[in-house]
């Protein structure tokens, strides 16, 4: 009964979310028409739970960088170089101190990412509320700088041979179900807890709305920003740890489509890229929708090629449709 | 007194500055050759530029003509071996209408649905390399196969010499075809009406329409002129390098944006300028290529670039921050 | 009898059902200056616009020059030399002087090429035409507010109008400058061009028109030879009531009385020089000055916002450092600011958050908000400030502007302030909630020993609420009125000789 009304009050305050699902369930519906034996096979489903973590949390990553009216563009590096710091540790740990590949290795190179993700979101929010370079050309510039890092450190082939138990974080299952689907529920779960009900949340939202105001209203405005692009730096490093693992390799060029696909998805999932409006259910509708559309259109023989394009031209229209309606009322 | 006050003389300053520091590391940066391929590695990633400019000055962004880019050229490039066609000038003349209509394309939601430039670039771009990719085909056309005509036309040199042991090297006279393209960007953007709407546009978007701009005519002009030169420099850059490949240009927008942004071009619209724009296409070039000169290894590009990036625009965040004061 | 030049016949304006101008007759005549007074959201934006072609009127018929003209356009309305001087002039501030000075001609001749010569030219007769003298080359971004104005009313003279619409143009001005710009307007008409002067500034119409019509919600209450009005006529017309407010009145306390703000020696070079300032519980003081005086400054300095070079700040006997607005609000200091939309709201986000925003760490516990009691305190600001509105949750980008200045007030009460900064409290605000507004405040003086310091361009705002006023010019305070020596005419005859 509560989380009834919650429900009907979160769809009629966003109708945007009420659209998402409607959408998402023509997709479903179309999808089943079109090829039922295949669409429908448990497989299929259990397939996408794997594979739609990853670029769930480079959207939220994304999204929270929207909410001030920023732009995170430097996800997919940040992203691929926990993968591969973690990696070079593991390949250090092992062969040249004998440490076993076990699970405090792992959690080690959990740290370690994370860590990664939290330093290099911090590098972001200094070059935006410090320096005062606008997102867009600070995180491309620190989105260079990362993946030249990858580089660096891998010369160009990937990292491979992961922990076992590393890649379980990618491609385990637990009851049941998939790893990465469970992490992905738990972070998710946390970031709608932190935007909707901590200080931190209701602060990034005003600071997005009008950042001005925000000044005179006595918020701590750079602090914020700040947080907010460590946060995403961090949802980016969880999203190379996940995929590294579900690979079982890191390379400094992997997950590249990623960065637009994050950007379209979470303007699609509701989020206003002008700022200080964005929810993590609309995100997740967004991208479990778009996922559908390209296992649905796999399932069909559809190249990849041809499904980015099928992408391309859904987020477009879904977006231009909005800002019609917008537009008229 | 007012031309030390203009951003492109900062940025020729900071330029000659590294040029002379990276000579003094090593003097063959001074070679005649060596400048000759900086002049020849400046050209694709200048007419690319020249677009982006003629979109930022407008307040937008472009992200998706390296996707144009390579769309004008392949097809172009499977064209000519499908009608065994071995000329240059039409091929030209289609990559370039090519590049208008995919242009057409981003005016058209940025004009109609007022959407932001970076998603609609975005999204055009993800639908024209997945349609190319999907339907048209991912292997590349190596020179067996590449037209001759338009090899041939790319290797036309200006200057030709040979080095004291014999080897050949020159300036490739695709830096004119670059260089005239400035020339009218420059033109168009100074001297005409519709240039100077998009300066109007990129300044204040009601007041242009108030004064009488046509707002719709000005975007349809800003998109499709930067989608002709992509797809124009597209077919050019598979002539220069004897190949052409669908997968070519990923992660070009980065470098080309990173350079407009160097040129002083303001990214909120309204101020840059081509010569500024072609300076900073130079500069990230220079850095570029000169790292090897400089015995860094070439994995440390993108770190270099990236560091660049950062620094030229904490740079001009500063500059513009003791303007408001 | 002078000929008309244009005349609005039975003009109505609905949007989407609403009635914005009813049956409104407006006939300006060859070569006079009239004025068109009105409330914000009176129908004065909508009826410019209808002139201008902007909008077209859904009844009634517009006649220029004798001749009805039907679906008039903009451009249209540009061809029968009616020019409009908007309120931010709509000026390119990229571009120079020059450009933005021959734009309109060259758009109109169809030029397709730039002559950068006969740009310069044409800029050059435009600014003699107008007498004044502004670099051509300078980018119209650096130039200071009265320049760009006199750009923007040379640049519509260069069309050969016969019709100015001027939008509010004194708002940014200093005193001396609206003689100057009086000058030029009157210059303007002896060369038998009329202007339409829209404005709600009493004195200014009154000084400068000759013939005045006054609309409210839509409707044209009164019209006739300027001569003929004084100014409670023009606002008992342009509010519908007879607001007879008693002026609030204090006694200034004795020595004797700890200061809730004290301020020694406040000097931030530039902007103001040592400034004395004591504030009272239960006081409310008015600071008049000029655009430019130095008085925003002061009151952001006060606020955290600009740090003084020197002096010192107390509150309630206690010496406070103003490092950070957070320090400010800490030490329950509260302001509200110049520009309601741009500072004070965040206007995609819920009444609630917008009166919460401030008091958020005081809402939460380590870091968590607790919701029942956000939920409680946002229901009894709303109640205490008789905001109108359903629900919390509305969007408070779809309030009046006078409910969304009480969120803004409201905002303030959550966060025990001492003293409270109000910079231009009513701005936007019709005369009703205006009243309303002012009565709060006192409300809050009275029952929370607050002390106010409000800064207004409204004479008569500051007239009646402050007990004390006192006047800054140039940075300095030059003179403090108190008791019934504070006067509309007294604040604005001083004001009037700053120069």
């Amino acid at each position: 009964m509560k989380f009834s009304l919650d429900f009907r009050n979160m769809v009629n305050r966003d109708n945007n979310i009420l659209q998402l699902i409607m959408m998402t369930v023509l997709i479903f519906i179309i999808m089943t028409a079109l090829s039922p034996d295949k669409f429908l096979r448990y497989y299929n489903f259990e397939s996408i739970t794997y594979l739609f973590p990853e670029l769930g949390l480079l959207s939220i990553a994304m999204m929270i960088a929207m909410l001030t009216g920023g732009i995170d563009l430097s996800v997919v590096g940040i992203a691929n170089l926990s993968g591969i710091l973690s990696g070079v540790m593991f390949h250090y740990l092992n062969r040249e101190l004998g440490m076993e590949q076990g699970v405090p290795m792992v959690l080690l190179g959990v740290c370690l990412s994370l860590g990664v993700g939290l330093i290099a979101g911090t590098i972001n929010g200094f070059l935006i509320t410090k320096l005062n370079i606008i997102p867009i050309l600070a995180t491309l510039g620190t989105g260079q700088v990362f993946i030249g890092l990858c580089l660096v450190l891998t010369g160009g082939p990937a990292i491979v041979g992961f922990p076992d138990a590393w890649a379980f974080l990618g491609n385990g299952k637990l009851f049941g179900i998939a790893v990465p689907f469970l992490l992905f529920l738990l972070v998710a779960g946390g970031i709608a807890f932190l935007l909707t009900r901590t200080t931190l949340g209701v602060n990034l939202m005003l600071i997005g709305s009008n950042p001005r105001a925000a000044i005179f209203a006595g918020l701590k405005k750079s602090r914020m920003v700040l947080y907010s692009y460590m946060l995403s730096g961090v949802l980016a490093s969880m999203a190379g740890i996940i995929l590294s693992g579900r690979t079982n390799a890191a390379k400094s060029d992997y997950g590249t489509s990623y960065l637009l696909q994050a950007v379209l998805i979470s303007v699609l999932g509701g989020t206003n890229p002008a700022g200080g409006k964005g929810t993590v259910a609309g995100v997740s509708i967004a991208v479990v929708a778009l996922m559908l559309l390209s296992s649905g259109f796999q399932i069909l023989r559809f190249s990849n090629h041809l499904i980015d394009f099928i992408w391309g031209a859904f987020l477009l229209l879904v977006i231009a449709i909005n800002a019609w309606k917008n537009r008229a009322r | 007194m007012k031309l030390f006050k203009r951003s492109e003389f900062v940025i020729a300053a900071i330029l000659l500055l590294a040029m002379v520091v990276i000579g003094l590391i090593n003097p063959a940066f001074w070679q005649l050759d060596n400048i000759f391929s900086l002049l020849r590695s400046n050209v694709i990633i200048g007419i690319m530029a020249l677009g982006v400019l003629i979109v930022m000055i407008s307040g937008g962004i472009d992200v998706s003509f390296p996707a144009f880019a390579v769309a004008a050229m392949y097809l172009t490039v499977k064209g000519m071996i499908y009608f065994g066609y071995d000329g240059v000038i039409v091929p030209f003349i289609a990559a370039t209408i090519m590049g208008m209509l995919f242009g057409c394309l981003n005016a058209f939601f940025v004009y109609k649905f007022r959407m932001i430039p970076l998603i609609v670039t975005l999204g055009t771009g993800s639908m024209v390399r997945g349609f190319l990719l999907g339907i048209v085909g991912t292997s590349m056309i190596n020179i067996n196969k590449m037209p001759d005509a338009l090899i041939d036309f790319a290797k036309t040199e200006v200057i030709s010499m040979d080095k004291a042991d014999g080897t050949h090297f020159g300036l490739t006279a695709m830096v004119l075809i670059y260089v005239g393209l400035a020339i009218l960007v420059h033109l168009v953007l100074r001297y005409t009406m519709i240039g100077r709407s998009v300066f109007a546009l990129g300044g204040d978007e009601e007041a242009a329409k108030r004064v009488g701009f046509d707002v719709r005519k000005t975007i349809f002009f800003i998109y499709c002129f930067a989608g002709m030169l992509a797809g124009f420099g597209g077919l050019l850059h598979s002539g220069m390098i004897w190949l052409a490949n669908p997968r070519d240009f990923v992660g070009l927008e980065l470098d080309v944006i990173a350079a407009v942004v160097l040129g002083g071009a303001s990214i909120f619209g309204g101020r840059g300028s081509v010569l500024g724009t072609m300076l900073g296409v130079f500069m990230l070039v220079m850095v570029k290529n000169s790292l090897i000169i400089m015995k860094v290894e070439t994995t440390w590009q993108r770190v270099v670039v990236g560091i660049v990036i950062v620094i030229a625009t904490a740079m001009t965040a500063w500059r513009d921050r003791k303007r408001n004061a | 009898m002078s000929e008309a030049f244009i005349e609005l016949r039975h003009i109505g304006k609905q949007f989407l059902g609403l009635r914005a101008l009813d049956d409104v007759s407006l006939t300006i005549n060859k070569g006079e200056i009239h004025c068109l007074a009105g409330e914000n959201g009176s129908g004065k934006s909508t009826l410019i616009k209808i002139i201008s072609g902007v909008y077209q009127p859904t009844e009634g018929e517009i006649i220029i020059e004798g001749e009805k003209v039907e679906n008039l356009s903009p451009i249209e309305s540009v061809n029968r030399a009616i020019q409009v001087i908007y309120q931010d002039f709509s000026l390119f501030g990229n571009l120079t002087v020059a450009e933005n000075l021959a734009l309109n001609t060259e758009l109109r001749a169809k030029t397709k090429i730039v002559s950068w010569g006969r740009v310069k030219k044409l800029a050059r007769e435009a600014l003699d035409r107008l007498g004044v003298d502004i670099d051509l080359d300078a980018e119209v971004e650096s130039l200071p507010t009265s320049s760009k104005q006199l750009v923007a009313i040379a640049r519509a003279l260069m069309s050969d109008a016969k019709l100015i619409i001027m939008d509010e143009p004194t708002t940014a001005l200093t005193g001396k400058e609206v003689e100057t710009l009086f000058r030029i307007v009157r210059d303007i008409q002896s060369r038998g061009i009329a202007i339409l002067f829209v404005s709600h500034k009493m004195r200014e119409m009154l000084e400068i028109s000759e013939r005045l019509t006054v609309i409210r919600n839509g409707v044209k209450v009164a019209e006739g030879s300027t001569s003929d009005f004084d100014e409670a006529a023009v606002i008992r017309h342009m509010t519908g009531l007879d607001i007879e407010i008693e002026p609030f009145r204090k006694e200034k306390p004795g020595p004797d009385v700890m200061p809730r703000l004290d301020v020694q020696g406040l000097t931030l070079p530039g902007d103001y020089e040592n400034i004395n300032l004591q504030l009272y519980p239960g006081e409310i003081v008015g600071l008049s000055g000029l655009l430019g005086s130095g008085r925003t400054e002061l009151a952001l300095s006060l606020f955290g916002m600009l740090t003084p070079a020197s002096g010192s700040v107390k509150v309630d006997g206690k010496a406070i450092a103003l490092d950070s607005v957070q320090d400010a609000i800490a030490e329950g200091i509260a302001y509200v600011p110049e520009d309601r939309l741009s500072e004070g709201l965040f206007m995609t986000q819920s009444i609630k958050r917008n009166i919460i925003a401030t008091s958020l760490d005081n809402l939460a516990k380590g870091g968590i908000i607790d919701i029942p009691r956000v939920d409680r305190v946002a229901d009894e600001t709303i109640a205490s400030m008789q905001i109108a509105t359903p629900s919390a949750e509305k969007m408070v980008g779809e309030l009046s502007g006078g409910n969304a200045q009480r969120v803004v007030l409201g905002r303030w009460l959550l966060t025990d302030a001492k003293v409270l900064i109000l910079n231009g409290p009513t701005v936007g605000v019709d005369v009703g909630s205006k009243a309303e507004i002012h009565r709060k405040i006192r409300e809050l003086v009275e029952h929370h020993g607050l002390a106010v310091l409000m800064i207004s361009d409204d004479v008569l705002e500051v007239a009646q609420n402050c007990s004390r006023v006192i006047l800054m010019h140039r940075g300095r305070f030059v003179d403090e009125l108190e008791g019934d020596a504070i006067s509309e005419d007294v604040i604005s005859e001083q004001l009037k000789s700053f120069t």
